[in-house]
């Protein structure tokens, strides 16, 4: 991916629509409150027609410029969620405030504000790339001429100028996957929801789309990610919500998470023989491989050194698991 | 920068539009050759022997009514597929997710099925000529008919687009609804040469009056007072409209 994004003027732009919002509210310390936050989320209920019970009153907020990670297992109801705030899933109850506008009391206005990465494709298979942006500009009300402007940039940016004039169907999963975010920022949210955003893309791309994650963040917009790839939450996001069976178990930020980590597990492998148990835990895997856990506070550097003065020669080693995985698992499944 | 719903509007009924010139052997030249097919067999070849209706011969009396048949059939099936086929690729949540309000929604999808039927209508027209001679008594009745009929229609497929949860349940209306109309609509016939009961059950068919409106354009004469059928097409279409509006601010059928 390129770096001709248009930073600066995106920057501008959203400052410009964010002070311009401001200067619309009463002056009130509701309002002033609820212009902190991009999203606020109360006791928001979704019972579904089959009787699925997908969220049980969930609430919590978004702070405005702050990138999220929504964790949970699949069925959690983090896409339900994602569903209620775009306006493709009916709450059952509630109150959500999209940059302090109700969405029920103005849908369209609340909608205004967010852009969207759905979990599955979701474009026409008869258009093509870029007639899929401009159109997705037109509905936010961007006349034309800035909407090819900003396609442009954004397909640029993304790596699919080349392919503008292809027909969607046409496309690679990554390619797709990109179309989607791009779709997703051609009206310049000032809140992104990734629902799954590198689900099924290969590593590569999926580095380089956190690459560009950071950049859109960095510009000012509220990121709100789900994703199955801890690694992804941990890297990216400063905050992070966890779900489990359509409640929230965990609301906080990734390093106070972290920090609650009473042990983390290494994996290794050596050639010598090792015996098991001690105070690293040792546990043989299979001949080669050795898995050691390690308690809050204890080094990995310690570790390798006490296993070295043991003439102990280790080959290779890494984490067993993501750190946030390790959480994650304690709280969400 | 304030958010215009007429961007909104302009996007959709361009994209509606330009579906329909890119694939016009699809959506513009099977309905010329059926309706060419209707005047072929019923104006030239049977007419001849059915004789005048109206002090006019019969293949003049059915052109109104299969220009508006090609209106109802067009309008009607061009939203009705366009709006499902954006639901079942969901991409009609591109619009959804979007700060577009129901009426916009509605009037952009709308604004494809009227200026599809109204095309056929035209090229029908056209094609009339070869058959009949052009007989235009009254412009504005021409345009109103035609236009609240392809409203009317365009909206009765964008509820069954609303609706609808497979291919199958875009075929039940046009099987089981508008066929019977049309064909009970007097396209083939005048309704005052009904039975009496039939001439009543006759009047509950919205049909009746847009094709009688619209063949008062062409002739100069209507059956059903001009006024009466042109304040029911209004009404009617109003009344779809406003019905079509609640029901996409609730998103009927449109949200799990």
């Amino acid at each position: 991916m390129g770096t001709r994004v248009t930073a600066s003027n995106s920057i501008r732009t959203y400052r410009k629509a964010h002070e311009e919002y401001l200067a619309e509210q009463p002056p009130c310390t509701h309002s002033i409150q609820h212009a902190m936050h991009a999203i606020t989320l109360k006791n928001i209920e979704k019972k579904y027609a089959t009787g699925t019970h997908a969220l049980k009153g969930i609430s919590f907020n978004l702070e405005a410029g702050s990138m999220t990670a929504l964790l949970g297992a699949n069925g959690a109801g983090k896409t339900t969620l994602i569903g209620i705030l775009t306006g493709l899933v009916r709450k059952t109850s509630g109150q959500i405030t999209v940059s302090g506008v109700d969405l029920d009391a103005e849908p369209e206005r609340a909608r205004a504000f967010i852009g969207v990465v759905p979990q599955e494709f979701n474009f026409s298979i008869f258009e093509k790339v870029e007639d899929i942006l401009i159109d997705q500009a037109g509905y936010y009300g961007v006349t034309r001429s800035i909407a090819k402007e900003r396609t442009e940039n954004l397909l640029k940016e993304l790596g699919l100028w080349e392919k503008r004039h292809a027909y969607s169907r046409t496309l690679s999963g990554g390619m797709k996957r990109r179309l989607m975010i791009a779709r997703a920022l051609v009206h310049e949210p000032r809140i992104l929801l990734l629902d799954e955003p590198s689900a099924g893309v290969d590593v590569e791309l999926r580095r380089g789309m956190w690459e560009f994650i950071r950049k859109i963040h960095a510009q000012g917009t509220t990121i709100l990610l789900t994703t199955h790839y801890l690694e992804e939450a941990e890297e990216l996001c400063e905050h992070v919500v966890m779900m489990r069976q359509g409640e929230v178990v965990r609301n906080a930020p990734v390093q106070e998470l972290l920090k609650e980590l009473t042990a983390q597990s290494f994996v290794f492998t050596t050639n010598q023989p090792l015996k098991e148990g001690g105070p690293y835990r040792l546990k043989q895997k299979n001949a080669t491989t050795w898995e050691a856990s390690l308690s809050a506070g204890t080094s990995v550097t310690k570790m390798i050194q006490d296993l070295s003065e043991q003439h102990v020669m280790i080959n290779d080693i890494r984490p067993k698991a993501n750190r946030l995985e390790e959480v994650f698992i304690e709280a969400a499944m | 920068m304030a958010y215009s719903p007429t961007i909104a509007y302009l996007t959709i009924a361009r994209k509606e539009i330009n579906r329909i010139l890119r694939i016009w052997t699809q959506t513009l030249l099977p309905p010329v050759i059926t309706q060419s097919l209707y005047f072929v067999i019923f104006g030239a070849f049977l007419g001849s022997r059915i004789g005048d209706i109206g002090g006019q011969s019969y293949a003049s009396f059915i052109v109104p009514g299969l220009i508006l048949m090609a209106v109802v059939t067009n309008a009607f099936s061009n939203v009705a597929s366009s709006f499902f086929g954006a639901k079942f690729q969901r991409s009609i949540e591109e619009i959804l997710v979007a700060p577009v309000s129901p009426s916009t929604l509605l009037a952009g999808f709308c604004t494809g099925g009227v200026v599809r039927s109204l095309l056929v209508g035209i090229i029908v027209f056209l094609i009339s000529l070869f058959f009949v001679p052009a007989s235009i008594t009254h412009v504005w009745a021409i345009i109103y008919f035609s236009l609240m009929t392809a409203i009317f229609f365009s909206m009765i497929g964008f509820l069954n687009g609303m609706f609808a949860r497979k291919f199958d349940d875009v075929s039940i209306i046009p099987t089981f609804v508008l066929t019977p109309l049309t064909y009970l609509g007097g396209v083939f016939y005048e309704i005052s040469h009904l039975p009496g009961i039939w001439q009543t059950v006759a009047r509950f068919n919205p049909l009746v009056y847009a094709i009688d409106g619209f063949r008062y354009g062409f002739t100069g004469s209507a059956s059903t007072p001009i006024a009466l059928s042109a304040i029911t097409m209004f009404v009617l279409t109003l009344a779809l409209g406003l019905t079509l509006i609640t029901l996409l601010r609730k998103r009927v059928g449109l949200q799990s």
